[in-house]
């Protein structure tokens, strides 16, 4: 990702390389997906642990409830992150 | 006696701690990128470049870069010592970690101002 963020960086032709493979190649599209669907779980589960750190849904309940939604974000953001990519 | 000499900040509760301050500059920082790629569909080269000339941006990146090691450094170490409990494996498995951060950490500064 650093080695892209680089390329993409340095020059015209880098800039070009990284938006070609990044709209014609399956495999960077999958790897890119991969990448942003991790980034985007691992961001609600922090929201979720700092929510809880501040003390809130720590019940059964509503601690149930707000690691469902965590999980109901991740599945939905990941939907729509490969609706992005693709 | 102190037996804890590979934690980030050889304190729990300032590992603690620093894991919380880095997660936030990471949230703002993917939601920074996130909205500008989301807001700039039909990107350029220039505008790409232009976005990383700014003094600002420049610094946002290596703050974020810093809490990126600092945060992957602190997780995959408390991950590492719930579960792998021979000390040779477990340190290697660190050093292998510390030299990535670092890199990537080094390589992140070199990109961003073009030593």
């Amino acid at each position: 990702m650093l080695y892209a963020f680089d390329l993409s960086l340095d020059s015209q032709q880098g800039f070009n390389a990284v938006a070609d493979m990044l709209s014609n190649s399956f495999f960077a599209k999958l790897v890119a997906w991969g990448l942003v669907s991790a980034l985007l779980y691992h961001f609600f589960a922090g929201i979720k642990h700092l929510i809880m750190d501040c003390g809130y849904c720590e019940e059964l309940e509503s601690g149930t409830l707000i690691a469902k939604a965590t999980l109901v974000a991740g599945v939905v953001s990941t939907l729509l992150a490969g609706i992005w990519i693709w | 006696m102190v037996t804890t000499i590979t934690s980030f900040g050889r304190s729990g509760l300032y590992d603690w701690m620093i894991q919380r301050a880095t997660a936030v500059v990471l949230l703002v920082y993917t939601v920074f990128i996130l909205f500008y790629l989301l807001t700039n569909s039909g990107l350029t080269y220039e505008q790409w470049k232009d976005l990383f000339s700014l003094t600002w941006v420049r610094v946002f990146t290596l703050m974020a870069l810093l809490s990126l090691g600092a945060h992957a450094w602190i997780g995959l170490w408390s991950v590492s010592t719930d579960y792998i409990k021979p000390t040779g494996p477990r340190f290697l498995f660190q050093v292998i970690c510390g030299a990535a951060m670092f890199s990537y950490l080094v390589w992140g500064v070199q990109v961003l101002w073009g030593l």
